[in-house]
């Protein structure tokens, strides 16, 4: 291949991005001085997009959609949102928000979607997925038992993705940039030469994959030239190696609807080709602000058709486009690059948005410069994230890496996850306490526990019961999810993201669980004070009395913040020990997105005091109004669980009041880098930041219209706070907002 | 000991674990933590309990933070506090006490001089007849004395002072704050706190009568008058 520029390496002879990342970056260590506003251009466009997504609002959130077309990687005439502004072109069909069928993670799914905005697949395609074709939902229901069932419809397994894409795959979308598409594809054939007998289930699985990612490279390709975009060949400047980027991406949200769609870490390599064209004289950094305003844009604009009960679990119509920004290199060198501003820089020229899902890769030796910056962002537009670099790259041993949807690390282009949702840990802790019965319906979920019939709970025998139904729903829950991948696999397959991926990358299994504070509160409860259960005349608690006073997690008590720290380790014990589909490694989360407010309404009282249908926490955080001593405190305890025993991410979200993080704006900034440097030195691994008023929120709540665009982070991710629904916002208005006294 | 807010960002410089002590002999009139002036109540705590909290809190420090110790007064148990501050500064932890000023003993000095490294001041009035209607005991003069003490022992302090539209907040007292302050070498800054009743609900609570419930707050242009005029004297003028 022709190579001009750029240093040389080993990337020039095989597929490696990292190694020209390596090669050829150029660190920057200065303050955001340099930075432009947005071009006309870049403006105009944007006020077609603000106008579009206003009628999106008023029209049920839904904008328009193609009932006719199966949304593929080549499906659909180029499209734009005004020709002759855009500088970065492509659009995941032919008109501006469209949204689309991808009916192969689930075609009844489909159906319900459309039909809560009065509308029916056209008729053929009913007939064939009716009749013909299988998708993977019904893979899935066709293998699933009748425990797995019940598991899920009481609520132990929930939002388990059976019958929507499971998405957390990210493509090396670099790659289509820095090779072009026909050095790719002879990879790959190359690759699929070498995959030989004896034929074996998986290496015959592989072959065949392999096939359908050559022939999805070659649909990309297709793609580029509706666009009049010669993809075969690699990028040659930096508005090609954008475009190329984007073009990459786009294929992958054209043909999977995914949870999350994960963008990478596009940020550090898109500027080398940004810097190699400024130092030629070719750009100005008026242009490089306009590429990444206008990428920026267009991956705000990615839309996908969900069902109403899907913003449940994930609130607010969320894309999850994560890219990772910063970070470190394992020699001691910074990631950070002027591109690393400029992308943090659109939340200014575009204003604050959920979407991209920025997430700042968090360590101690980042330039202080950019550190400032991430904090007078995330101060000004609550809109990012943190995440600690240091711990992930020497705990999962690679510095070249995204984020999988809100908080999983994820080898870029040599390993992939399997998203698995999460199990309610509140309601396993339930069942040791009930004999092994649902505590809302009595139903037998778990055999081999007595009940406690004692008038006080005792905490020893209490611990032996919840390890042994921990074991029960560790199995079932395993064995729902080698299901789901089994299935996803062979109806739904990834082939245009995995045809940017190692042939045969490393697999996790992204397992997860709520309820944590619950959990730990009511452990503790059991412990330190005394706690009396009422039982119904079946014998179900329906409430418990507590005596005396308890530690409650979120106030940096080791009494409590162990029994939280040793629950998430011995789940993730359990998990371990079963073994998964494609020989995935096990790994496990602390994450809720949105879904602790529906997790709580399926969860008994609980014997920290929860009534019955209350909200858990989010991810990790301790419970609402808990921690009694102030944020760090409360940081300090969500510190203590242990990455080792939780890889697939451990979700914080802090909200605190302007005033309260400083008296003005510079300490704000100040203490906004302290404390992240603080927290991520104790081991942490991902916080939130919403720096907002408590009066902000019920304002917006009453005049939505005049908040188009506040962004509040939620677990792990970021959404429009006027599309979470009320029950969502009140939970977020609920949730600890740091005030100090 | 009242309370603890592990995240303090307006109790002095950087990111602070403040510890509110219980106990106090004043009764001020805009005491926003009224709950923490009787001196009969609060809850024990071990020494080494607090040592640990603060260290737990040290990567979040930074160069600028640290401890501080506010009431209640913190004065009134100046000899346990010397043990705490001794242990404080064994770990290289930033001190701060926040005070009233009349307590002046020998347990006090040894405090201030050797393991304070910040004192925060409160001047309630510049005269005996304003501090004495403020805080309901005479003696005004007892703050003029510890103030001298500090800056004999040159070391840090700064000053505190609630405006209050009316009472406080008075151009003419204002010039006599900094006249006498002025030539003072430790006082690194003034920090004003205009006058609020965000404490009202707890005086309600304990049944106390809250008597400046008709004092209105100050005006954006009275707290600008009030920062002209103190930066007359003071390096550093900051409005909390």
């Amino acid at each position: 291949m022709e190579v001009k520029q750029f240093n040389y390496g080993i990337w020039t002879e095989e597929v490696n991005v990292r190694d020209f990342v390596i090669k050829n970056i150029t660190p920057y260590y200065g303050t955001h001085e340099f930075l432009v506003g947005p071009t006309v251009r870049t403006k105009n466009l944007w006020e077609i997009c603000k106008k579009a997504t206003k009628e999106e609002r008023q029209n049920n959130g839904v904008r328009s959609v193609d009932t006719n077309t199966i949304s593929t990687v080549s499906a659909f005439d180029a499209g734009y949102i005004d020709k002759e502004n855009e500088v970065i072109i492509g659009l995941q069909t032919d008109e501006l928000l469209k949204r689309t069928m991808k009916p192969f993670g689930g075609f009844k799914v489909v159906q319900k979607a459309l039909s809560e905005h009065g509308l029916v697949p056209n008729e053929t395609l009913t007939e064939l997925f009716s009749k013909y074709v299988k998708t993977h939902n019904d893979g899935v229901f066709d293998a699933y038992t009748k425990e797995i069932k019940k598991y899920r419809s009481l609520g132990f397994l929930t939002g388990l993705p059976d019958n929507y894409a499971r998405g957390r795959i990210i493509g090396d979308y670099r790659r289509v940039a820095l090779y072009g598409i026909n050095f790719l594809i002879e990879s790959k054939k190359d690759d699929l030469a070498k995959i030989k007998g004896p034929m074996t289930d998986a290496v015959i699985r592989l072959r065949e994959e392999v096939s359908e990612q050559i022939k999805s490279l070659n649909e990309i390709i297709e793609l580029g030239a509706k666009y009049n975009l010669d993809l075969s060949r690699p990028a040659e400047n930096a508005k090609e190696a954008v475009q190329w980027t984007y073009m990459a991406y786009l294929a992958a949200v054209k043909e999977q609807d995914g949870a999350a769609m994960s963008l990478g870490n596009v940020s550090t390599f898109l500027d080398i080709y940004i810097e190699n064209d400024i130092q030629e004289g070719l750009i100005t950094e008026v242009e490089a602000q306009e590429y990444i305003d206008q990428f920026v844009m267009k991956l705000r604009m990615v839309r996908h058709l969900r069902m109403g009960a899907y913003d449940e679990i994930f609130a607010g119509d969320p894309t999850w486009v994560t890219e990772a920004i910063g970070g470190m290199f394992e020699d001691g060198r910074t990631k950070v690059t002027k591109t690393s501003f400029r992308f943090l820089n659109t939340l200014y020229n575009l204003g604050p948005s959920p979407e991209p899902n920025m997430t700042i890769l968090w360590a101690k030796d980042l330039p202080e410069n950019f550190k400032s910056y991430c904090a007078k962002v995330s101060i000004d537009t609550s809109s990012i994230q943190f995440e600690n670099d240091e711990l992930m790259r020497k705990s999962r041993g690679s510095d070249d890496y995204g984020i999988a949807c809100c908080v999983s690390h994820q080898d870029l282009g040599k390993s992939i996850q399997f998203f698995g949702a999460r199990t309610n840990l509140a309601k396993t802790l339930l069942l040791a306490i009930n004999g092994g019965r649902c505590e809302i319906t009595g139903t037998q979920i778990v055999e081999g526990i007595e009940p406690c019939n004692c008038e006080y709970l005792n905490f020893d025998k209490v611990m032996a019961n919840f390890k042994i139904a921990m074991k029960h729903v560790a199995r079932v829950y395993n064995d729902s999810m080698n299901i789901i991948h089994y299935m996803h696999d062979k109806y739904y397959y990834e082939k245009a993201q995995m045809a940017l991926i190692d042939t045969n990358p490393s697999i996790n299994i992204a397992y997860g669980i709520a309820g944590l504070s619950i959990v730990a509160d009511s452990l503790s409860a059991i412990k330190y004070a005394k706690v009396k259960p009422i039982r119904n005349e079946d014998g179900l608690t329906v409430d418990f009395k507590i005596q005396g006073e308890f530690p409650c997690y979120g106030n940096d008590d080791d009494r409590v913040d162990e029994l939280a720290a040793k629950a998430v380790a011995d789940f993730n014990n359990e998990l371990k020990q079963l073994s998964v589909y494609k020989n995935a490694e096990p790994t496990m989360s602390v994450l809720t997105i949105t879904s602790n407010v529906s997790y709580g309404k399926k969860t008994g009282a609980t014997p920290d005091g929860r009534a019955m249908g209350i909200p858990f926490a989010p991810g990790a955080n301790p419970m609402h109004g808990r921690d009694s001593q102030g944020a760090i405190a409360s940081l300090n305890s969500v510190a203590k669980i242990n990455y080792e025993d939780s890889q697939d991410g451990i979700s914080n979200t802090f909200s605190i009041v302007p005033k309260s993080l400083g008296a003005d704006d510079s300490s704000r900034t100040e203490n906004l880098v302290a404390i992240l440097d603080g927290y991520f030195s104790k081991k942490a691994q991902h916080v939130n930041v919403n720096v907002l008023n408590k009066e902000t929120l019920l304002d917006a709540m009453k005049h939505p219209e005049e908040y188009p665009q506040l962004t509040i982070r939620v677990s792990g991710y970021a959404v429009n706070f006027v599309r979470l629904t009320k029950e969502q916002q009140l939970e977020v208005i609920t949730r600890s907002f740091h005030e100090s006294m | 000991m009242h309370s603890i807010e592990s995240f303090g960002t307006h109790d002095g410089p950087g990111i602070r674990l403040v510890i509110f002590l219980q106990g106090c002999k004043l009764k001020c009139l805009y005491c926003h933590n009224p709950d923490t002036i009787d001196t009969s109540g609060g809850s024990l705590m071990h020494i080494d309990e607090l040592v640990e909290k603060a260290v737990k809190m040290k990567p979040y420090f930074s160069e600028k933070g640290g401890v501080t110790v506010s009431g209640g007064e913190p004065l009134l148990q100046s000899k346990e506090l010397i043990s705490f501050f001794k242990r404080l500064k064994q770990e290289g932890i930033h001190t701060n006490i926040d005070t009233n000023g009349r307590i002046l003993n020998h347990f006090t000095k040894t405090l201030l001089d050797d393991y304070t490294d910040l004192v925060m001041l409160d001047i309630k009035h510049m005269t005996e007849e304003g501090y004495k209607a403020i805080t309901g005991v005479p003696n005004n003069e007892t703050t003029f004395t510890f103030a001298k003490h500090r800056e004999a022992s040159g070391k840090k302090m700064w000053l505190r002072y609630v405006l209050i539209p009316g009472i406080t907040n008075i151009p003419e007292l204002l010039h006599q704050m900094g006249s006498y302050f002025k030539n003072y070498k430790t006082i690194e800054k003034i920090e004003l706190q205009p006058y609020h009743k965000l404490g009202i609900h707890k005086w309600k609570a304990l049944g106390w009568n809250y008597q400046l419930k008709d004092t209105r707050e100050n005006t954006d242009d009275e707290i600008n008058t009030a920062v002209e005029i103190l930066k007359n004297y003071f390096k550093k003028v900051k409005v909390n």
